[in-house]
């Protein structure tokens, strides 16, 4: 007997401890939060993106020019690529994945950004959609015949003179190792230093080689941004590049070279922006709907079950705490579709313990004693909360396979739901239910463990 | 009620939202007064964008909804809603391509098909132990005809509210069908859970008498359990964010006639089938 009170006690006392975490790591709830441990202030429930705002990017990738074999490898070389760039500017938690081909989504590679608090849609695709294409060029051969047309009017434009000026190269920002970001002692200008790779560094070596006296060209982006002339010929593949660039821009330039440029190209399909004070109304709006749907529950299940419906209440509570502190601790990103399952997996919770009481009850009446009819309700009830739960388990767990991500997140969440509730619903309450010690049939006890409107004395005949 | 039902779906059609077809979704708000509806219109139409449709929000805020964007014509579009001193903010914004769009619909349909044939693998092997005098696969359909059933009415019902408030299909709602039917099965194995039990204590009671007391003792079970549901529903549909409320409208509505087939259809359709073997 005084084990079975012990137990309930720990089980009390843990879910307390649990309780107590989910409290103390929420800076909502927390007024002392700034004062907390590292612990608790690491752990606070991560958002999506329609909760805490932010915006949500689908590319699709064109991978018709990529041999098969190799798609796989290049997906991952575009993600990291756009993951550095999307560190460039500074986004907490970027979120880059990619999203293959194969049966289920239809062929399509596609990769997914989402970028918390970045609102601004267009800022966002800018930042993301820049290919920065650095080339070196070289003066044409003087032999080599400089051939323009004039436009209808008769004028030459100064731009077409220059691209006929120079010649290609081989080398590109294809062979760049590093840029990095300086300033000249002299001036204090900023410049950016470019450290090529070994190809990068041989071609350099050959083009400043067979070009001393002459100019070389550096192109950005289809425009030259210098034209230094070569002295010497450049063995260690070094070279600067000192426009009149102010500070940001050098800084931004480097950035971008060193994230370099994409193996596939790209094309923006989809996207999604949610102002920040639309998701703070829908979390404020999900957490008073929990709330009172939880108080709505307690409340029925106290009113109809009496005794057993508090013992479940203790249990949605004990299941509450361990499901909150579970997301927080995996964590489990929340949406108002994964606030959605975690609602209606307490429903799902409650569910077991009705089925044990009711059959509890029908025990009770066909004869049993309280204690045995505790027993009896218990061990009946358990093949259908195993197969009904299974069932939910399952459905959670191909909705999560296939889903769409607003699917997944709340596929997630249902399906943890009903895991724990596996627990809580018959572990936690069948311990405190026998801690309580009720073994002999009385009018109180037949109060107590009756329902609705009727006490559920036993009909000894 | 299913062929009510049938007819509203063919009458009113399922309207597919921007995530199935793939356009785009403005949700803008106003300081202090939205202007008309028709001054909106107007502006927009010099924006050649098609088929454009403004629908008023909460106080202050219209959806535009219209075709996929691009960057140029959202920023556009968001010039032509700000009305000299009256600034639209926008608070929302959705494009999405119709080839996504496809993708999603593709999906939800191909989890749907998942889910259903899971469900009666899962029933087959659950009930294997009840071969007689009704065979367990034959479980497993009869659950799949009454889920037929307990989503058609919602989705009728659906079609219908959305007929006057303009409510379109979108993964919120194809996510309430599968929740719908992931309840309505639980149900069903509750009481084929009853039906494999006593089977097994009395073997002398008759089957259909067996399904009936069957039934009959998990009836009060089957109410409660969709009382507490729905109680934690309709806070969520009054309370809630705004992007679940259809969600617990049709799920609520779901449950409902889940209950109602589990115990009214599911059950009898277990007797006609045991009957007509007999008859064999």
């Amino acid at each position: 007997m005084w084990k079975k009170v012990a137990l309930a006690l720990i089980i009390l006392v843990i879910g307390g401890v649990v309780g107590l975490f989910v409290f103390k790591s929420e800076p909502r709830l927390n007024k002392n939060f700034e004062a907390e441990g590292s612990f608790f202030k690491n752990h606070p429930f991560r958002l999506g993106l329609d909760l805490s705002g932010g915006s949500h990017l689908i590319y699709k990738a064109d991978i018709s020019g990529v041999p098969g074999g190799e798609i796989a490898d290049s997906m991952d070389a575009l993600r990291d690529v756009i993951e550095r760039r999307v560190n460039l500017f500074g986004v907490s938690e970027p979120i880059v994945q990619v999203q293959g081909g194969g049966f289920i989504s239809g062929g399509e590679h596609q990769l997914i950004v989402d970028l918390p608090g970045i609102t601004d849609v267009e800022k966002a695709t800018e930042m993301i959609g820049q290919t920065p294409l650095l080339e070196f060029k070289i003066e044409r051969p003087k032999d080599q015949p400089i051939t323009i047309k004039p436009d209808p009017d008769g004028k030459i434009d100064p731009d077409v003179l220059q691209a006929q000026q120079f010649a290609e190269t081989e080398l590109t920002g294809r062979y760049l190792q590093k840029a990095t970001l300086e300033f000249d002692q002299n001036t204090r200008e900023p410049m950016v230093s470019l450290q090529f790779d070994d190809t990068g560094t041989k071609l350099f070596a050959e083009i400043t080689k067979n070009n001393i006296g002459k100019m070389v060209a550096i192109y950005l982006d289809s425009s030259p941004i210098s034209t230094p002339v070569v002295r010497e010929e450049i063995p260690n593949g070094q070279a600067v590049i000192s426009g009149s660039f102010t500070p940001t821009e050098a800084k931004l330039l480097v950035g971008r070279l060193n994230s370099g440029a994409l193996p596939v190209p790209i094309t923006l399909v989809s996207k999604q922006t949610i102002g920040a004070t639309l998701g703070e109304s829908a979390v404020a709006a999900g957490v008073k709907a929990g709330v009172i749907g939880f108080l709505l529950v307690a409340l029925f299940l106290i009113l109809w079950y009496r005794l057993p419906g508090l013992v479940a209440v203790l249990a949605l509570s004990f299941y509450t705490a361990v499901l909150l502190a579970i997301f927080k601790l995996l964590p489990v990103t929340l949406s108002a579709a994964g606030i959605g399952g975690f609602i209606i997996s307490l429903g799902m919770a409650v569910d077991a313990n009705v089925l044990i009481f009711e059959r509890m009850k029908e025990e009770i009446r066909n004869g049993h004693s309280i204690h045995d009819g505790i027993h009896a309700g218990f061990k009946r009830a358990w093949t259908s909360v195993r197969d009904s739960n299974t069932s939910s388990i399952i459905t959670s767990i191909i909705l999560f396979w296939l889903g769409t991500p607003l699917i997944k997140g709340f596929a997630l969440t249902f399906g943890l739901g009903v895991l724990v509730s596996m627990f809580t619903a018959i572990t936690v309450s069948r311990i405190f239910l026998f801690a309580l010690g009720i073994s002999k049939s009385n009018n109180l006890t037949g109060f107590l463990f009756g329902s609705g409107f009727s006490g559920a004395k036993s009909q000894n005949k | 009620m299913v062929l009510i039902s049938v007819v509203f779906i063919s009458v009113f059609g399922l309207k597919s939202g921007i995530e199935f077809r793939g356009g785009a979704l403005v949700e803008v708000v106003y300081k202090d007064s939205r202007p008309s509806q028709d001054v909106l219109n107007k502006n927009l139409q010099t924006l050649n964008l098609g088929s454009v449709l403004i629908q008023p929000t909460g106080e202050l805020g219209y959806i535009v909804k219209s075709r996929d964007l691009s960057d140029l014509e959202h920023s556009s579009l968001l010039k032509e809603l700000t009305l000299e001193e009256n600034v639209a903010t926008e608070i929302s914004f959705t494009s999405i391509g119709p080839s996504v769009g496809k993708e999603l619909a593709r999906k939800a349909i191909l989890s749907i098909i998942f889910v259903v044939l899971a469900i009666i693998i899962f029933i087959t092997y659950a009930f294997r132990k009840v071969s007689r005098p009704v065979k367990s696969w034959k479980y497993g359909i009869i659950t799949i005809i009454t889920l037929l059933h307990d989503i058609i009415i919602p989705t009728g019902i659906f079609t219908l509210l959305s007929h006057y408030t303009g409510a379109e299909v979108d993964t919120l709602f194809v996510l309430a069908l599968l929740t719908i039917l992931g309840l309505s099965v639980h149900d069903k194995i509750v009481v084929f859970d009853r039906i494999r039990e006593n089977l097994q204590l009395n073997k002398k009671e008759s089957f259909a008498e067996t399904v009936g007391t069957s039934t009959q003792a998990t009836i009060v079970r089957s109410i409660n359990i969709t009382l507490t549901i729905i109680f934690v529903l309709v806070p969520l549909y009054l309370f809630g964010p705004e992007t679940t409320r259809n969600f617990s409208l049709i799920l609520t509505i779901g449950l409902f006639f889940g209950i109602y087939s589990s115990l009214f259809f599911a059950s009898p359709l277990l007797v006609l089938v045991e009957e007509w073997q007999k008859r064999k």
